[in-house]
């Protein structure tokens, strides 16, 4: 497993903070941003029968984007927007973006894209990826297209990495094809939590997100709310904890073939070399 | 407010009428072939709704008795030999700008004065020409030489100039240096008709019911008189004593200069006609270069390009391409135009390609070597926005913007993603909306308790959902000063069904409104 960047912390605190920032590295929080730098290219998979997938990723791109530390030379308020590209099917099945629903610091960024066809979202999402004007992209795809395969998913990997703007892709009712996403979820709704004031009506959106696939974290499951303005995710306890120490997620419940079972451990071997996720171009 | 008189009276304006204008520029378009025409009567027409009315006449017609404005038909009948020709008043308009550019020789400063007039600040100048008498002799020359007729006056005012210029003696001059400029205006002016001020038709048709036939006989009733009798005519057209103080010199008036703007344009000429991709891809990047360096001169960047490609046969193939900002990068350029001229088919060749910027726009200078910069940095989002708009079209990217409407598909619009945003007076946010629409509300089936229960259960695409929690309903009356009369309201629901999914969905109109059956449900919105 990766070891976080400890250079930046007093001396006398790195025995506790090593020891803890270890153990909770395994797994991923909310607000993790902050340390390991942006999730780079997430994808979220959901059933096109409901709006979890967008309202999801929106909240996971919005907490990366919050807890992103700002670098010395860019600007104290971020002011770029966001771009939001839709497939002419995705737009059909679930919807375009509506205004007022949006998150209030959203509603005058979003910028977003009608195409007709997979390919042209991919053109748009890469010509996305490649401006330093974009906060993040979001991108909703329907099915599983032929041209999003696993070459253009690594394109769009590499070139977000290069630039370092986060993309997060939705994919409606599609199946786990090959990708190479940094991290994977599969996203349903969950009941929500009774507001205040009226127990019968709907709460503040909740969903049940399963990370089923993430380089340099274990996969697991968590419930994913909105904890006034900020992400905040608990861990179903439902499921067997397995101990936090873990050395090898291999033995983690994984929902994939053998296969990429053994294709997960070859990346998880590699990502111990590599600077965890986050890494800039 | 009034203006100093010594400012008043130190200007000079020189008045241009050129009372046959329309004809005039029809004979020098014309030339050889019009002749034959102009010997006999001819007048220039315009359609109209009532058939062709006159705009335009030679001598030979005006003393057949044909009048300006008045309907061919009419004029056949006095004089039926009568030949025409069709009035351009546009082409009019544009010959009279470059009139007005043509003029700036007699001054620094020159306007036009719609339809057939010119207006030059020549203050300070006539002496260049050896006194104002030898320039206006100077200026009936110029326009001798060009066949045009003129009638020309030099007034200290605008309007004291329109008037001599129009009803006054031919090359009139009024007023010199002094205190005394006002009276010798007035005293000038006295003679000629209320028409000189440059008055609307029914304010004329006022003062000669009046029995005011002269500009000196407005100063024998009173200001007060007049001033109650036009009180409510604010514009200068139609107020006489406005019209009169600014012919005065008491209060100033202004105008509008004709400024010149030449776009950047630049060409190459082939030497040998090209008919490959490749070459032209060449030559427009040299093209794009010198538009760059043509741009960076004048401090601009292009808004809207326009390549045209000449070929051999005398086609023109002409590529437009609008960008999101103002931008000054060839390869940028480059990159946008090699998508459009995909589908160009060169034909025999191509032997001319010219590039212009029919729109720029201020642009500070930069650094440069933006390319190499965007590789590292990314581009910037005009750019960004500029590529998607090439391939994916004008439509495919835009930014949702609110509208003034409770109809919440109407209470949003689509955009182009860097105009700004409509002012707006803030949403109401009462109540909560969902985080995605569709297009098209989708009926559902529900089981509800009519006639306005909460609904228990809906079919949506073939699934049946259980619905656990409700919340609503918040009632949207129809749009009544647009919508038909029998439109119904809408009831609009929020719910969460027993997987915890969150839906807006809603009943439009209710048991017994009289507005239809029973009504029906639809799902608009789908909730995070």
């Amino acid at each position: 497993m990766t070891q976080p960047d400890l250079s930046s912390l007093p001396e006398a605190a790195i025995e506790d903070m090593a020891t803890l920032c270890a153990r909770r590295s395994a797994r991923w929080w909310p607000g993790l941003a902050a340390q390991e730098g942006k999730a780079l290219h997430s994808e979220v998979f959901v059933s096109s029968r409901e709006a979890a997938g967008a309202g999801a990723a929106l909240a996971l791109a919005l907490d990366d984007w919050r807890n992103t530390p700002r670098g010395e030379t860019e600007e104290a308020e971020d002011r770029r927007g966001v771009l939001w590209v839709q497939t002419r099917e995705a737009a059909r099945l679930s919807g375009r973006p509506c205004r007022a629903g949006l998150p209030e610091d959203m509603r005058h960024r979003v910028i977003h894209v009608l195409a007709e066809k997979p390919e042209d979202a991919l053109f748009a999402l890469e010509e996305g990826l490649r401006c330093r004007d974009l906060a993040f992209v979001v991108g909703e795809v329907a099915g599983n297209p032929r041209s999003l395969d696993f070459t253009a998913s690594r394109r769009l990997t590499l070139v977000s990495q290069k630039h370092g703007v986060p993309l997060f892709l939705v994919r409606l009712d599609a199946r786990r094809d090959l990708s190479s996403a940094r991290m994977r979820w599969e996203v349903t709704s969950t009941p929500s939590p009774a507001p205040r004031w009226n127990a019968q009506a709907p709460g503040a959106p909740a969903w049940q997100a399963d990370l089923f696939r993430a380089r340099g974290h274990r996969p697991g499951t968590w419930v994913l709310g909105d904890g006034g303005g900020v992400l905040v995710a608990s861990r179903r306890t439902d499921q067997p904890e397995p101990a936090a120490n873990q050395a090898d997620p291999r033995e983690q419940r994984l929902p994939f073939s053998s296969r990429a079972r053994s294709a997960g451990s070859a990346r998880s071997a590699r990502a111990a070399q590599w600077p965890a996720r986050g890494e800039r171009g | 407010m009034p203006c100093p008189p010594h400012l008043a009276s130190s200007r000079r304006i020189l008045s241009l009428w050129l009372p046959a204008l329309a004809m005039d520029r029809w004979r020098l378009a014309m030339g050889e072939a019009g002749a034959a025409l102009d010997a006999g009567p001819l007048v220039l027409i315009a359609d109209t709704a009532h058939g062709p009315r006159i705009e335009a006449l030679n001598g030979i017609a005006m003393q057949a008795g044909a009048r300006s404005g008045t309907m061919l038909a009419d004029a056949r009948t006095l004089c039926p030999a009568i030949a025409t020709a069709p009035a351009d008043p546009a082409a009019d308009l544009a010959f009279l700008e470059k009139l007005a550019l043509w003029g700036r020789r007699w001054g620094p400063w020159s306007a036009m004065d719609a339809p057939d007039g010119l207006l030059i600040d020549v203050t300070a100048v006539p002496h260049l020409y050896g006194g104002e008498q030898h320039l206006l002799a100077d200026v009936a020359k110029a326009f001798a030489r060009r066949k045009l007729a003129v009638r020309a006056a030099i007034a200290p005012t605008a309007g004291a100039a329109w008037a001599l210029s129009h009803h006054g003696p031919p090359n009139a001059i009024v007023g010199g240096a002094g205190s005394h400029v006002e009276e010798a205006i007035a005293r000038a002016l006295a003679d000629l008709p209320v028409a000189a001020l440059r008055l609307d038709q029914d304010v004329l048709t006022v003062l000669r019911r009046l029995g005011l036939k002269r500009l000196g006989e407005l100063g024998t009733i009173g200001r007060d008189a007049i001033q109650r009798r036009f009180r409510n005519r604010k514009s200068p057209a139609a107020n006489p004593l406005v019209r009169m103080d600014q012919l005065l010199g008491r209060v100033p008036e202004p105008l509008l200069p004709v400024v010149q703007q030449d776009m950047p344009l630049v060409q190459r000429r082939l030497m040998e006609p090209i008919r490959h991709r490749p070459l032209l891809d060449q030559v427009l990047g040299d093209l794009a270069a010198d538009m760059v360096r043509e741009l960076e001169g004048r401090g601009e960047g292009a808004r809207r390009l326009e390549i045209g490609l000449w070929r051999v046969d005398g086609e023109v193939v002409v590529r437009r391409l609008e960008l999101a900002a103002a931008t000054r990068e060839a390869a940028h350029i480059c990159r946008l135009f090699s998508a459009k001229l995909d589908d160009v088919d060169a034909g025999f060749g191509i032997e001319m390609v010219r590039l212009r910027a029919s729109w720029a726009e201020p642009l500070a200078l930069e650094q440069g070597d933006i390319e190499a910069a965007a590789e590292a940095h990314g581009t910037s989002l005009a750019a960004c926005i500029d590529r998607l708009t090439v391939r994916l079209g004008e439509k495919a990217v835009s930014r949702p913007v609110p509208f003034a409407s409770h109809i919440p598909e109407r209470a949003q619009r689509w955009q182009r993603p860097l105009d700004p945003e409509p002012a707006s007076q803030g949403e109401l946010a009462f109540h909560q909306r969902p985080l995605k629409l569709l297009d098209k509300a989708e009926k559902i089936a529900v089981l509800y308790a009519t006639p306005d229960g909460y609904p228990k259960r809906f079919r949506w695409r073939g699934q049946v959902h259980e619905v656990a929690r409700v919340e609503g309903p918040e009632r949207i009356a129809p749009e009544w000063w647009r919508e038909r009369g029998n439109a119904r309201l809408r009831d609009y629901y929020r719910i969460e069904d027993d997987a915890g999914r969150r839906y807006w969905i809603y009943r439009l109109g209710i048991v017994g409104d009289g507005r239809g059956g029973l009504p029906d449900w639809y799902l608009q919105g789908l909730c995070a």
